[in-house]
This record gives structure tokens, C-alpha cells and sequence, in this order.
């Protein structure tokens, strides 16, 4: 198993975000799914520590997340926000930097091309783009690191249906090209039969369901 | 030319009659300020006659013990009035009071080892004053800046943490800013100073009585000691504060 939770819960404030949650999650492309508010994001974000639970257990391959060093493992498993979050500057400084950050060296061209973007996307100033450009170029900067993992959080919300499919027909190479595993939320239980293998089904902070799509999602 | 001046109570009487003047303003354009008037002019007539009469002691007793304590004083009340402005950052008293401390030891102990002053009090509390005090003001409005940068970049710092940087990577472009933003109301009035306004030393010389060229002489060596002073609070005050915003697994703390 890529990711074993095992009874995990989180409480912000009153609210108890995660509650008891145990599900399996294999190599391969799985969607979290659920309403707004069911915890799916929170989940995603404890995979590279981003957050820690109050309290139960994750493994990663087998390990427990709690002694993986949080640097090392978040360049290894790579989360792509909901929301555009780039640094000032151009495609490639962000590019160079998350590079930079996994001691690797840059190959812009294969990483934009990867995540469906023309090469002669690496001089223009992220400012200057759209927002499906820049969630394009959120995801090359995640593959600049070269990860083995991409979480990837509601990837297509912010986006219209052509630039949803276009997102969708990029994940499908990817899947194809690299020897990578995604966790993919999403609230479209639609986009989770076009691309997953395998589905976790939360709401109100719990697992409702998890098992290969054709199976939970028939 | 005199070198001290004596000024009479009923001096300073009359010159309450501006503050009447103020008051009025306010008043009559409805600024609402009428009591906070008030009470700057009580707060400012009992603080600065108590820290008379304490300077006026300790400089009798010339030891420096007691000029120690009374910037030690200072230091507190400065993190303590520079944390009211920081609210949005968590736990600022100890990294302000660990910068001011830092900013008035480092520049004090400075301009005594080059020889720019005595190591006496007469020389050591009105320059520590002004040195802390101006401290205060930039960690004060850097950690501000700082805690509304870190506030409104959430996502931004997330999203770099999320890359694998430390969080002294994924907020150094907030801490420059604030650092900056603590550093720029000094330099700036550095800049236009003898143009725009005068400063109060070169002021306070000039009604003593003393040689404009001294006056000048001093005002410079305050400006220059003050300018080292604040960048060495804002970079102390941002370079622990930040630190407080996250966990120490790179996580970045909850609002």
C-alpha cells in the first residue's frame, strides 16, 4: 500500500475535521471524494505533513509518517493546492526553485510539456498568466522535483469544462509517461470514474467507503 | 554661549494653551480625540517629570548600575508597547524584547568602544533613550507588517512548504518586506533631514545655547547610531518572530 491510515483525526477549533478515519490507499491514481466540507482536502494535506492528526496513524509504504522527515517527504510526495500559489517572478525561477529545492536539475521543456504547456512559457512572468496557466504550472513545478507521488487537490474547480478536460487529458499522460501515483480530491464524482482506479468516499469527517472504482462507484 | 537653559513651570503652562488649541480642533471637526488628547498630555507630563526626577538621581549617583536598570526598564516597556502592535504575530514579546535589547547593548556598546561618547550617564541614558525608543518604533511596524504578510500569504507560504522548503525559505520574502518596511520611515527621514524638518537634538542644542556646528556634529552621530540601531531590531525582531508562525516540523501553525 502507497498510504495506510489507520484511525486518523484532526480537530480544528470545535469543528472535528477528521474523525477516526481508517482507509487504504494503493499505487496508482485514487480520488478522494465527498461533499464540500467531508474533510477530502485536510486528508490530502496530512499525506506530506503538512499537517499532523490529533491523533491515530499514517504509514507511508509502509513507514510511519511521523518519522519521515517532513522536508525529505515532501519533495518525494508532492501536493498541488487548490488555488494557484506561485512565487513572484517567471515560470522558470519557479521552476529553478522547486528544482532547486529537490537538488535536481532543471529540465523546464520536459516539465511544461508534461503538464501541457508550450516551452516558450519559461520567460513570461507568472503574473501575467491565467489561472488554469498558472494550476499548469503549479503541477510543472511539482514535476521539477521529480516526485513519486502528486497530491493533487481539486486540480480542475477553478476552471471551465475545456480547460477541465484539457487538465484530464494531461493527468491521463502523465500517468502513462511516469512511473508516478496520484491522490487526487475531488468533489465530481464523474471526474473520479474518468480518472481514478481506486476511491476513498468521505463525509462528515468520515470514510464512508473505499475500494477499486468500479466497485464503490457502480 | 550658554550650554544650559532654565525653564519655569509657568513655561510649560503656557504652552498648554496649544494643547487647548487641539483640543478645539478636534472638537469643532469632530475628530473625537478630545479625551485621547487629554490623556497624552496627563500621560505626557507625569511620565516625562517621573523620568526627570530618575534621571536627574541617577545622574547625582553617576553609577552605571543604575543606568543599566533604567534601559533594562526601558527595554521591557519598549517589547511590552511594541507587542500591542504586533497582535497578529504569536508570542512577539520575547523576540521584540530580545532585539531591543540586542539593538541598545550593540549600539551603545559601539559608540563607547570607537570613542563617539563617555561611558557615563549623562551621555549613556538620553542616548539609550532615543536608541531603544527608535528601536521599538521599527520592530514594532515590522512585526505588524510581518504579521499581516504571513496572514494574507497563507496559501503562497503553504504552497512553498509544500515544495519541501524550510520555513525560512517559504517566508523569506515576507520577512524582507516587513524588515523593510521597519528600516524605510528611518532612512527616509535621514534622508530629508536639515531639509524637510530638524531633528530634536540639533533643536533642543540650539535653544540650550550651543555652537550650531556641535549640534550638528551630535544630531549626525544620533542618526548614524539610530540607523544601526533599528536595522539591528527589525532583523533580530523578524528573524525570531517568524519562527512562531510555524511548527517545528515546517508546518505552518494554525490562525
Amino acid at each position: 500500500m502507497l498510504f495506510e491510515l489507520s484511525k486518523v483525526s484532526l480537530t480544528r477549533g470545535d469543528r472535528r475535521v477528521l474523525d477516526a478515519v481508517s482507509a487504504a490507499i494503493p499505487v496508482g491514481v485514487t480520488a478522494i471524494v465527498g461533499p464540500s466540507g467531508a474533510g477530502k482536502s485536510t486528508l490530502l494535506r496530512l499525506l506530506n505533513r503538512l499537517v499532523d492528526p490529533d491523533a491515530g496513524t499514517i504509514a507511508y509504504r509502509g513507514r510511519p509518517l511521523d518519522e519521515c522527515e517532513p522536508l525529505a517527504l515532501r519533495r518525494e510526495v508532492s501536493l498541488v493546492p487548490q488555488l494557484p500559489a506561485l512565487l513572484e517572478g517567471t515560470v522558470e525561477s519557479n521552476l529553478a526553485y522547486a528544482a532547486g529545492l529537490a537538488a535536481k536539475g532543471l529540465d523546464a521543456e520536459r516539465c511544461l510539456r508534461l503538464a501541457g504547456l508550450a516551452v516558450d512559457f519559461t520567460a513570461r512572468d507568472v503574473a501575467e498568466l491565467s489561472v488554469g496557466e498558472q494550476q499548469r504550472v503549479m503541477l510543472a513545478r511539482a514535476l521539477a522535483q521529480g516526485p513519486a507521488v502528486l497530491l493533487l487537490d481539486e486540480p480542475t474547480s477553478a476552471l471551465d469544462n475545456v480547460a477541465r478536460d484539457a487538465i484530464e487529458a494531461t493527468l491521463a499522460q502523465l500517468r502513462r509517461e511516469l512511473d508516478i501515483s496520484i491522490v487526487l480530491v475531488s468533489h465530481d464524482p464523474e471526474q473520479a470514474r474518468r480518472l481514478g482506479d481506486w476511491v476513498v468516499r468521505l463525509e462528515g469527517g468520515r470514510a464512508i467507503e473505499a475500494g477499486p472504482i468500479e466497485e464503490v462507484m457502480a | 554661549m550658554s550650554t544650559s537653559i532654565h525653564l519655569d513651570p509657568w513655561q510649560v503652562a503656557a504652552s498648554l494653551t496649544l494643547v487647548a488649541l487641539a483640543a478645539a480642533i478636534s472638537f469643532w471637526q469632530k475628530a473625537d480625540l478630545e479625551r485621547d488628547i487629554a490623556v497624552a498630555t496627563v500621560r505626557s507630563f507625569v511620565q516625562l517629570t517621573a523620568i526627570g526626577y530618575a534621571i536627574k538621581l541617577i545622574f547625582e549617583a553617576d553609577t552605571l548600575w543604575l543606568v543599566f536598570g533604567l534601559l533594562a526598564v526601558m527595554v521591557v516597556f519598549g517589547a511590552l508597547t511594541a507587542r500591542s502592535r504586533a497582535k497578529k504575530v504569536p508570542d512577539a514579546f520575547w523576540p521584540l524584547l530580545i532585539a531591543l535589547a540586542l539593538a541598545g547593548g550593540t549600539t551603545l556598546g559601539l559608540v563607547v568602544a570607537l570613542g563617539v561618547f563617555e561611558p557615563t550617564a549623562r551621555y549613556l541614558v538620553p542616548v539609550g533613550g532615543m536608541v531603544i525608543g527608535n528601536a521599538m518604533t521599527a520592530s514594532a511596524v515590522a512585526l505588524n507588517r510581518l504579521g499581516d504578510e504571513m496572514a494574507d500569504s497563507r496559501a503562497k507560504i503553504e504552497a512553498t512548504l509544500a515544495l519541501g522548503a524550510t520555513a525560512q525559505e517559504a517566508a523569506a520574502p515576507f520577512v524582507r518586506r516587513a524588515l523593510r518596511s521597519g528600516m524605510i520611515t528611518l532612512v527616509d527621514s535621514t534622508k530629508t533631514t536639515g531639509l524637510i524638518f530638524f531633528p530634536g537634538t540639533m533643536v533642543g542644542m540650539l535653544l540650550a545655547g550651543a555652537n550650531p556646528t556641535d549640534a550638528v556634529r551630535l544630531q549626525l552621530i544620533l542618526l548614524y547610531a539610530l540607523l544601526g540601531s533599528v536595522a539591528i531590531a527589525g532583523l533580530i525582531a523578524t528573524a525570531l518572530a517568524y519562527r512562531n508562525f510555524f511548527t517545528s516540523a515546517q508546518q505552518l501553525r494554525e490562525p
